[in-house]
Parts: structure tokens; C-alpha cells; sequence
């Protein structure tokens, strides 16, 4: 494996978005079970669990998007062309949740209206999320340097189903966060919440990765041939023993078990795409070197990367710390 | 086509309107998070309860501008991959690292403390929480620094090389970063982002002494923001002065433009009204003073004035946009060092707090940064036109490989969105603003909020870290 600027960058972008899947996934999974949630008192505590950690929770989507093009300005010029309508409905279900959390609180009248934004908005932009990563593992038909498909190439079947997915998925991890905030009856239905969605995630995972090794015969050699096969068979097993963890954690009153397992599920699911992945950033398309950017840009942004990424991880962690604990519904609400 | 308009029309207006409605945001973040640390700094020391009273009234205001600076920003850093694909590619390069910088080093800094800084003061105590504010409040200039880094290496570009792949690649970060125009514009934007806070707090203290001058909260924000109108507007028409120097030597064409000139003048008048005709290359119903343009532009009485007629007309701005919007910019500049004089003026009568027609001046004067501002960069990006890298890359060169229906689409969407979503967040800004300070909640629905709402107290966590907490 070439140990080179480009590919150290790969490395850092995936783990930019896996981050950013990991924590904004669940506080828009917060806002996916709000049609689940209809009562205020229930809903003010829901998004007061989020809303000091959700500004920084998307701060690495940013950190996604816009270190793509620093270090892949060709991938970045790429993708967002194809992906065109998934990623500006992502965008607008951004604004309408990101706003929903002071606008809700500064009016009566109209908190109806911030609830659906809040609601809508988290489910569309999960759904757009998980469309695109569909739409990226079928692939994305490049020519020159440009993307040479149509409209409406993203929207398939298999990518409809990674959408779904996504979403249910973020749905576990928000109700994994309810059931570590919140005690009493709003922690019991996160629970039953999580079960339900906990199911769905894993034969939605389950589907996916059948179909995956179909969709393109990159992906087929990847997962039968040796020596990436040994994973195809460690990553479901240790999927397993973490559907295990999750379920036991929410029949046993665990309160952190289940949302480490959901966020272990997550991990194995993105460490199973990076094997299919590489070394191509679009598959098939274009590989990790060609869409890299000269090394006196992947240098210089690495320098900073390598101190401040650390750092961030360290305050963001400050900031979990401080707001850690269970949330109190009788505190605020006057 | 769509509505008669190609997919560059399309794509320039898109990018205008959701920077127009972004831009605003930032600049009032800036200037309330520095204006927010002060209050708090002034609490700590004075200990006087009076200006922790005016943190939380701003506090909520900064929280609703906040959110709306980050969701309308997230917007942008994708826009340049959906519309601006071909510059993403070339200029990516260069102008990638810059952008990569400002999140790592201002918006994880900002998202990482706004959440102690907005929910915590209970939780980490004073100085902590202090220490939060001000982390804040360095991330928005930070933040400022990197994107006007960015914005100004396309005005002035320098330091890189063109690979054979038409890629733009850095030759020398230094040269990048403190490429030729980017310290006047920093030192302009911050002092801009500075003013139309001050003004903004002026106009909310203003409106408030107009119902009851005792007010004393009214009056501490009109008195600070009085300080600010009189000592940073001077430094702020200086800055523009040197900045419109560094434009007429690395932007000719601008500053042509701005001047409403065809021709090459020596020694150059000043026009002060006219309307710039392209298509006819002159400037219909002309009101000019003679000398003041060479005076103003070359700090001498006989210095030659470039007019566009000197640039191929594929490389000359479009003269009737930055024509106006310079002179509503110059215009709300003298407006606001006249109301700052004018309030010096009282401070030393000792009728600051009395002189209703001051007050309402300055609740006149509200909005003025906001416009200012907005016309000032409609004239610097209208005025870098027909280029998005200045005399390298033509904006019709920069375009995604999309169709006008696409791009007017997704533009309409964002302009139903925007509307919406922004135009209800003004309101209630307007509306936290109306609140009578001092007062408690003011208006009763506003009393709850995420302000009072995060989680537990301490005492309560103790209890429950020493209990059951299952893992």
C-alpha cells in the first residue's frame, strides 16, 4: 500500500466523513423520530439534548466538503455536478433543521411550522445522504474532467434503498442518544425506538451488501477474491457481535452500550465501503491519485491538519464533557 | 435556457443571492461575538450585574445569527462544487487549502465553544465561560482572515503556477495567503463587520431611550456603540481610501468602473452622479468636481486616471452596478461618521442620552452597515467581472456542466427557502430586539428558550455519576 501524501489525505477525508456520519447522524436522527415524538415537553428536551453539540456535529460536513476540494478538487468537481439534486435538497433540508433549533423556541404560533422543518428537514437530508452514497458506489460516469451523465443518474433503486437505509440507520443513533440522555417514559420509547430501527438498519445493511457485489464486478472481486475476501467474512461477524451489544444494551437498562454498538455498526459499514472503495475515490472512475491535488497542496494543509485535527478532536470532546449527563425535563421550562 | 437566461446567468445570480443572504450574518456574528466578550469582560471586572444583563439580551440575537451564518454558509461550500465545478478543478489547489484552514482553524474552534458559550455559564463557571466567549469571538476573525485571504487571492492573484492540466498550483503559500490586496480588504471587512454591529446595538439602545430614557441598559448600548460610530468610521474611510489605492494599482478596470471614466483623464475629475452607458462607453448627465478624482485616487492634483476605453472590451466590468453601489457605500460611510460626531458633540453637552433627534437618527441608521456592506462587495465581485480569477480565469469559463433548467430551479427553490427560513429569522430578531431591556423576558412567549434548557445541575450530576449510571 503506497504510503504517499495523496492516500494519507484519502485516509483524513474518510475519516472527515465518517466523523461527520457519526455525529450529526445522530442528532438527525433526533430529528427523524419526531413525528414520533408529537409532545413539546418531549421535543424542547430532544433537541436541548443536541443543541450544544449539533453546530460542531456538522462542522465536519464542511470540514467533508470542503477539504474535497482542497485535496481532490477533481473528485469535488466531479461529484457535486452529478449528485446536483440530491446535494442542493440536502442542503435545503440543512437550513430548515439547523435554523429549527432557536426558531422553535422564538415563537408559539409558528413552532408547528419549525417542528415539521425540523422533522422534514433531518429525514431529507439523511435520505440525501444516503442517496448519494449510493449514487457514488454505482458510480459516476466521468469524461475528460468533468462528469459527463445526466440528471438523473443518482436515482436508481439501489440508491433509493442506501437512502432508506441512512435513514433508519440515523433514526438508531438518535434513539441510542435518547436512551443515554432521558430516563423514564420518553428513554423507554427510544428504546423500543432503537429495537425497531436497530432491525431495520441491519437487514437494510444486510440488503445492501448483497446487492453491492452486483452492482459493479470491482466490488464482486473485492469481496470473493483473496486476500480482501478474509474481510468479507471478519466485517459481518464482528456486525453481528455489535447487533448483539445493541440488543442486550437496550434489554438490560444499559444507557451507553447501545449507542457505542449503533456508532461500531456505522464503522464496520464505512470500513466495509473504504475496502470497496479502494483506490478509487469514485469507483471505477477516477483513482485517489489522479484526483489528488499537487503536493504542495495536500503539504501544506497537512501540516495544519496534523496539529489542529488532533486538538479539535480534544476540545470537541471538552465540549461532550461538559454537557454530559442525563437531561432534566423540569429544568428551563418555566 | 431557462426563462430566457443561460445557466452562467443563472449560476452568477444563485451565487449572489445566497452570498447576499450569508454575508450579512457573518459580518454581525463578528462584530457581536467581539462586542459579547467585551460585555463579559466588563461584567468580570466591574462586577456590575448591568452588563451581564446586556450579555444575555445580545446573547440570543448572536445565537439566532449564528445559526443562520452556518446553515447559509454550509450552502456555499458546496455551491462552488455544484455550479462552479470547472474553477473547483482549476482553482481548487489554491483556494482549497485557504477554505480548509478556516474550518480547521476558526468554524471547529467556533461550533467547539458556542455550545459552552450560549448553554454553559452554570456548568464551567465564569471564567471558563469567559475563555469560551472570547475563543468565539477569535474564531470569527480567524474565520474573516482565511475567507478574505481567499476571496482576495481571486482579485489579486499570486504565488502559483498554471500544471498542464490547467490546474492553478501553489508555488509559494506566503505570496497566496498575503497576495497583494488581501490587508486592505481584511482591515476594511473587520472594521465593516465592527460598524454595522455598532450601529445595529445603537439602533435597539436608540429605540429603547425613545420609549424611556432612564433606560440604563439603553443607554450603555447607545454610548458604546456611539464610541465605535466615532472612532472606527474615520479609520474605516482611511482604509477604504488605501484600499481603493491598492485597487487602481492591481485593478485598473475596478476603479474605472467605480468612476464611471471611459476615458483616460489627467488630471481626473471626480464624478460624483451619472449614469455609466456600456454600450455608448460614456456617462450620461454627469454632476463632477474637477481635480477631486486624481486627489482622492493618486493623492496628487495632476494624476492620470485610466478610463475602461484603455481595456479590450472582453475584459472590462459591467460599469452601472459598481458605479451605484460604490457611492451608496461611500454614501452610508459619511452618513455614519456625521451621526458619530454628531453624538460626540452631545456626549460632551451631556445630551447623549436626551437628544431624541440623535436617537432617532440612530435608529435610522440601524440597517446602514448591512447595506453598506452588501455594496461594497457587489462593487468589488461585479467590479472583478468578467473574471473570476482576475485577467486568468473568465467567469464563463468556471462553470459546472449544467443546464440553465437546473441551476434556475434549484435557484428558485433556494429563493422560496431563503425567504422563508431568513425572513421569519429577522422577524424574531427584530422582535428579541424590541424587547424593553431590563425587563425581565419581555414579551412572554420569548421566555423559554435552548438558552435555560440544557441538562442538569451539577449537584444532580454527582448524585447520578455516584449511582447506577449503567454502561
Amino acid at each position: 500500500m503506497p504510503f504517499d501524501l495523496a492516500t494519507i489525505w484519502a485516509g483524513l477525508i474518510a475519516f472527515a466523513v465518517l466523523a461527520y456520519v457519526m455525529l450529526d447522524g445522530f442528532d438527525l436522527g433526533i430529528g427523524i423520530m419526531f413525528p414520533l415524538f408529537p409532545d413539546k415537553a418531549d421535543r424542547d428536551l430532544m433537541t436541548n439534548s443536541i443543541a450544544p453539540v449539533w453546530d460542531g456535529n456538522e462542522t465536519w460536513l464542511v470540514f467533508g466538503g470542503g477539504g474535497l476540494m482542497a485535496v481532490f478538487p477533481l473528485a469535488y468537481a466531479v461529484i457535486f455536478p452529478a449528485l446536483y439534486i440530491p446535494i442542493i435538497l440536502m442542503l435545503l433540508g440543512l437550513v430548515f433543521r439547523g435554523v429549527a433549533f432557536e426558531f422553535r423556541f422564538r415563537t408559539n404560533r409558528g413552532r408547528v411550522l419549525w417542528d415539521w422543518g425540523f422533522g422534514l428537514g433531518s429525514t431529507v437530508a439523511g435520505l440525501m445522504q444516503g442517496i448519494a452514497l449510493g449514487a457514488l458506489v454505482q458510480g459516476i460516469k466521468v469524461e475528460g474532467r468533468a462528469y459527463a451523465g445526466g440528471w438523473w443518474d443518482w436515482l436508481t433503486p439501489f440508491s433509493i434503498l442506501t437512502g432508506i437505509a441512512v435513514v433508519i440507520g440515523y433514526a438508531l443513533l438518535g434513539a441510542c442518544w435518547l436512551n443515554l440522555k432521558t430516563h423514564g417514559e420518553i428513554q423507554a420509547k427510544s428504546r423500543r425506538i432503537a429495537l425497531a430501527a436497530g432491525i431495520g438498519t441491519l437487514v437494510l445493511i444486510g440488503v445492501v451488501s448483497l446487492w453491492t457485489p452486483f452492482v459493479n464486478p470491482v466490488y464482486f472481486a473485492r469481496w470473493f477474491a483473496f486476500p480482501t475476501a478474509i474481510f468479507s467474512v471478519i466485517v459481518p461477524v464482528l456486525v453481528a457481535a455489535c447487533a448483539y451489544a445493541l440488543w442486550y444494551g437496550l434489554s438490560h437498562d444499559k444507557h451507553l452500550q447501545p449507542f457505542l454498538a449503533a456508532l461500531a455498526i456505522f464503522v464496520l459499514s464505512f470500513v466495509g465501503l473504504g475496502i470497496s472503495f479502494y483506490p478509487y475515490i469514485l469507483p471505477g472512475a477516477l483513482t485517489i491519485e489522479a484526483a489528488a491535488a499537487p503536493d504542495s497542496s495536500l503539504a501544506f494543509l497537512l501540516v495544519g491538519a496534523a496539529v489542529l485535527i488532533p486538538l479539535i478532536l480534544i476540545y470537541t470532546a471538552f465540549a461532550y464533557w461538559v454537557f454530559r449527563g442525563k437531561m432534566d425535563p423540569n429544568e428551563g421550562y418555566h | 435556457m431557462f426563462l430566457g437566461l443561460s445557466a452562467e446567468t443563472l449560476a452568477r445570480f444563485q451565487f449572489a443571492f445566497t452570498m447576499s443572504f450569508h454575508i450579512v450574518f457573518p459580518v454581525f456574528t463578528i462584530g457581536l461575538a467581539s462586542y459579547l466578550a467585551v460585555l463579559e469582560g466588563l461584567w468580570l471586572i466591574k462586577r456590575d450585574a448591568v452588563y451581564l444583563k446586556l450579555f444575555d439580551y445580545w446573547k440570543t440575537i448572536f445565537a439566532i445569527t449564528f445559526g443562520m451564518g452556518v446553515v447559509s454558509g454550509i450552502v456555499i461550500s458546496y455551491q462552488f462544487g455544484t455550479n462552479w465545478a470547472t474553477f473547483s478543478d482549476k482553482a481548487g489547489p489554491v483556494i482549497g487549502p485557504l477554505m480548509g484552514y478556516e474550518v480547521l482553524t476558526a468554524f471547529f474552534l467556533e461550533a467547539g465553544f458556542l455550545g459552552i458559550m450560549l448553554f454553559g455559564l452554570k456548568r464551567v463557571g465564569p471564567g471558563l465561560h469567559f475563555f469560551a466567549t472570547i475563543l468565539v469571538a477569535v474564531g470569527t476573525l480567524i474565520s474573516a482572515t482565511w475567507i478574505i485571504s481567499t476571496n482576495s487571492w481571486m482579485q489579486t492573484p499570486a504565488g502559483y503556477a498554471i500544471s498542464p492540466n490547467g490546474q492553478f498550483v501553489p508555488t509559494d503559500w506566503f505570496a497566496i495567503i498575503f497576495n497583494p490586496s488581501f490587508p486592505y480588504r481584511l482591515v476594511h471587512m473587520v472594521l465593516a463587520a465592527y460598524l454595522t454591529t455598532a450601529f445595529m446595538v445603537g439602533a435597539v439602545g436608540a429605540g429603547h431611550l425613545l420609549a424611556n430614557p432612564a433606560n440604563r441598559q439603553a443607554r450603555i448600548m447607545l454610548s458604546m456603540a456611539m464610541w465605535m460610530a466615532v472612532i472606527v468610521t474615520p479609520l474605516q474611510i482611511a482604509a477604504g481610501d488605501t484600499q481603493g489605492l491598492n485597487t487602481l494599482e492591481f485593478q485598473p478596470a475596478k476603479i474605472a468602473a467605480i468612476e464611471g471614466e471611459y476615458e483616460t483623464t489627467k488630471p481626473a475629475p471626480l464624478i460624483l452622479f451619472g449614469i455609466p452607458d456600456d454600450s455608448a462607453e460614456t456617462t450620461h448627465y454627469k454632476i463632477e468636481i474637477p481635480l477631486l478624482g486624481s486627489l482622492i485616487l493618486t493623492h496628487t492634483l495632476d494624476g492620470e486616471l485610466k478610463g475602461l476605453k484603455e481595456f479590450p472590451k472582453d475584459a472590462r466590468p459591467n460599469a452601472l452596478i459598481p458605479f451605484f453601489t460604490f457611492r451608496i457605500m461611500v454614501g452610508l460611510g459619511f452618513l455614519m461618521l456625521f451621526v458619530g460626531l454628531w453624538s460626540l458633540v452631545q456626549r460632551i453637552r451631556r445630551r447623549l442620552y436626551t437628544d431624541r433627534w440623535l436617537h432617532r437618527a440612530a435608529l435610522v441608521m440601524g440597517p446602514a452597515g448591512f447595506i453598506a456592506v452588501l455594496a461594497g462587495w457587489y462593487t468589488t465581485e461585479t467590479g472583478r467581472q468578467p473574471f473570476t480569477i482576475y485577467g486568468l480565469m473568465k467567469t464563463a469559463d468556471s462553470l459546472s456542466p449544467v443546464s440553465a433548467p437546473a441551476v434556475g430551479t434549484s435557484l428558485i427553490a433556494f429563493i422560496i427557502v431563503y425567504f422563508i427560513v431568513f425572513g421569519a429569522g429577522v422577524f424574531y430578531m427584530f422582535r428579541l430586539m424590541r424587547r424593553t431591556p431590563d425587563e425581565g423576558g419581555g414579551d412572554s412567549e420569548l421566555g423559554d428558550g435552548p438558552t435555560r434548557a440544557a441538562g442538569i445541575t451539577p449537584a444532580q450530576q454527582v448524585a447520578e455519576a455516584g449511582g447506577d449510571h449503567a454502561v
